[in-house]
């Protein structure tokens, strides 16, 4: 029935067995849209958030979006600015899962500030000095920007593309698009950045607090870094859920353990950076304000010392050494062990930077205070997931999302009632490839 | 005209004669139109600009000693003044340091409740308005006329009354005079205080109690030279307004966090 919307050259399932499919995250994605909208009626009350916990599980699901989002920008430099060309192939699905992360943190935010509809007041009044303003300028910024490479692949739609306008549109948008894949990664650095400057630049918060260069705190880089490192890494796991979901290879090797390997050596920089950082922060930084490293690690059920052995040794080193080896990209267990880590890991440091810094202690007759979200933080987090199922849904059915498939996957010749099936959209308008 | 010198409004509150009774944040409430719920068991969500804390020095009868410790705003300065923890992190200047008078505002029209002042501030002196305000039946008519009710959504925090301030300026203009006296412009709760713990005027003048008591070393970021005082997280850099007097040395390091060999005394137990 949709045939003609299917991409060429690849194979989809029934177009039943795809709405049932929708419809299932649909109806999450409804329980979320409830919950989002009890929240906006209702006001924040609706949340187990209190006067101690005024940031929790919506910030850090925002925080983790962007990080594990960071593929895209990451993978659109090395393909576009560094010139990685086995990358091509997999640059498509890094833009979507990116656009997924980003609109889905633009979402969440909406939801979680007090009086949406004030949400302007942050561009309008801005406050140049803080963190959160540069976060919402390169955060709104780069959504465009990751707009603007989604397009063209919506214009490579079959029944899109044969609008001359659109398929010089798309085929000119192709042409420029290094200049905004170097706008986007400029805009990342600084967005990933200063969502770790968040964090960081709270001298009244002794576990968060970081030193830094110039107004940037260690965590700026740190969480750039972490980014830049562990993003691609999500999308490799989301490229490898997607393959199993749909039980065929859609991306080449070559550029999944192109991808891992980069990735490997910047976790494993990242990880020696983020030892440095803690030993620095826990010998000199924390001691200055009068707490040991135990200060933050003990006397509560949940914030152990595993946490530090979780992100930097389990989910920091481990996947560092598979991804640089040969053999452990290559070997398919090792690399989903890999990946997997890796994004636990960055998705733990979120967590670590924002609850953890809630739950601390700073005055001495203090106390530790822990928080368990209400199903309705949990319903509009979970929200974003079943949308990107979705639209990950919708644009692999309709969209030549991975340049790899058709030769990855040959189709069997049609039969002949295929064939007069599809007979009636198959002609084409003699379209001239579009001169760069 | 020649203008006036720049005004440091702090507190003074002598834990030695504080009793706890609470009458500063009755006072407190009463004063700012702070809004309340049926149900206030729940403390991380009660706002309280001014909320006692009580400590205890941890030792068994008959060692035991108590001590009760009221904490407004800190109306924090910073490392170099206006550098205030919240005031730097808001993202849409809601929050603001005035120079003139060394309190931190907190412009309810202009929030959006990021809270994002909230999780700077170490004090816990920001609240957030989870629930509009619903005032009893009649009680609308007792509410000040001079302090607006904040709206579900937003961050309120102590002002240090400043439409007390607001109010003897505007009387000392009327009867043409440039500056207030100390007694024009007092707190609330400094006002309520039945054992007269609480002290309040400016730190720049030293005319005044506040000044003569703490004397604050400006140099230092107003560090208070008098042995007995100190501040809440000193080492923080957060360069409060507020000091808090005490002839007990465990009160005093109640007041910050030090590392084993710095201080031997055990660390306070709260109980509220």
């Amino acid at each position: 029935m949709d045939s003609a919307l299917i991409p060429k050259g690849v194979k989809r399932c029934p177009l039943w067995q795809f709405l049932l499919f929708i419809g299932a995250a649909g109806i999450v994605l409804l329980w979320g849209v409830y919950a989002m909208l009890l929240c906006w009626f209702k006001g924040l009350n609706q949340t187990n958030m209190n006067d101690y916990y005024g940031f929790a599980l919506w910030i850090w699901a925002d925080l983790a979006v962007i990080a594990v989002g960071g593929g895209a920008f990451f993978t659109g430099l090395l393909r576009y600015i560094f010139g990685k060309d086995a990358l091509k192939n997999i640059i498509n699905y890094a833009v979507l899962i990116g656009f997924i992360c980003y609109s889905s943190a633009l979402l969440i935010l909406a939801i979680d500030i007090g009086q949406p509809l004030r949400g302007w007041f942050i561009f309008w009044h801005a406050n140049v000095h803080s963190m959160l303003t540069e976060v919402a300028f390169c955060l709104s910024c780069y959504f465009g920007v990751l707009t603007i490479e989604y397009i063209p692949l919506i214009l490579e739609n079959r029944q899109i593309d044969k609008v001359p306008f659109f398929h010089h549109l798309g085929h000119n948008m192709h042409e420029v698009m290094a200049v905004f894949a170097a706008t986007g990664a400029f805009l990342s650095f600084f967005h990933q950045g200063s969502l770790g400057g968040v964090a960081g630049v709270l001298f009244g918060r002794p576990f968060a607090y970081r030193e830094g260069v110039f107004i940037w705190p260690w965590t700026f880089f740190l969480f750039t870094w972490s980014a830049a490192a562990c993003g691609p890494c999500f999308t490799i796991l989301v490229t490898k859920i997607t393959e199993k979901v749909a039980r065929k290879k859609l991306v080449k090797d070559n550029a999944i353990e192109l991808l891992a390997k980069i990735s490997g050596w910047m976790i494993l920089t990242y990880t020696i950076a983020k030892a440095f950082d803690t030993w620095y922060w826990f010998t000199v930084t924390a001691p200055s304000k009068g707490f040991t490293l135990m200060d933050f690690y003990s006397n509560n059920p949940l914030y152990g010392i595993w946490i530090l052995v979780a992100e930097i040794g389990i989910c920091g080193l481990i996947p560092a050494v598979i991804l640089i080896t040969d053999k452990g990209r290559k070997n398919s267990m090792t690399l989903w062990i890999a990946v997997t880590l890796a994004v636990i890991g960055v998705c733990l440091n979120r967590w670590v930077m924002v609850l953890q810094v809630m739950a601390v202690p700073v005055m001495t007759f203090d106390q530790w205070v822990l928080y368990i979200p209400s199903w309705q933080e949990v319903a509009t987090t979970i929200l974003p997931v079943a949308y990107g199922i979705i639209l990950i849904a919708i644009s692999y059915r309709y969209l030549p999302v991975f340049p790899n498939e058709p030769e990855l996957n040959p189709i069997e010749p049609l039969d002949e009632e295929e064939t007069a099936v599809e007979s009636p959209v198959e002609f084409e308008q003699d379209l001239k490839p579009a001169e760069a | 005209m020649k203008h006036n010198k720049a005004q440091k409004f702090g507190m003074v509150i002598d834990l030695d004669k504080c009793t706890g009774c609470g009458s500063c944040m009755v006072a407190c409430m009463s004063e700012n139109n702070v809004p309340f719920r049926k149900d206030e068991s729940n403390k991380l969500l009660s706002i309280t600009w001014m909320r006692v804390y009580r400590l205890t020095n941890g030792k068994p009868f008959p060692n035991t000693d108590m001590c009760y410790l009221p904490r407004p705003c800190m109306q924090c300065a910073g490392q170099h003044e206006g550098h205030s923890p919240c005031v730097s992190v808001c993202p849409a200047i809601a929050t603001d340091y005035s120079t003139e008078t060394g309190i931190v505002s907190q412009i309810y029209t202009r929030c959006f409740g990021c809270r994002y002042c909230m999780a700077s501030c170490p004090y816990h002196a920001r609240y957030f308005n989870w629930w509009d305000p619903i005032w009893p039946d009649g009680m609308e008519k007792y509410l000040s006329p001079n302090v607006s009710p904040r709206m579900r959504g937003v961050v309120e925090k102590c002002s240090f009354c400043f439409h007390r301030y607001q109010l003897a300026k505007e009387k000392a203009f009327m009867e043409g005079r440039r500056n207030i006296e100390e007694n024009e412009y007092q707190t609330a709760c400094t006002q309520a205080c039945p054992a007269g713990a609480i002290t309040f005027g400016d730190l720049n003048n030293p005319n005044h109690a506040v000044y003569n008591m703490v004397k604050p070393d400006h140099k230092h970021g107003g560090r208070p030279r008098n042995p007995h005082a100190f501040r809440l997280l000193e080492r923080l850099g957060t360069n409060p307004k507020v000091y808090y007097f005490s002839s007990r040395n465990w009160v005093r390091q109640a007041g910050d966090n030090y590392l084993k060999d710095e201080a031997k005394a055990k660390k306070p137990e709260h109980h509220g």
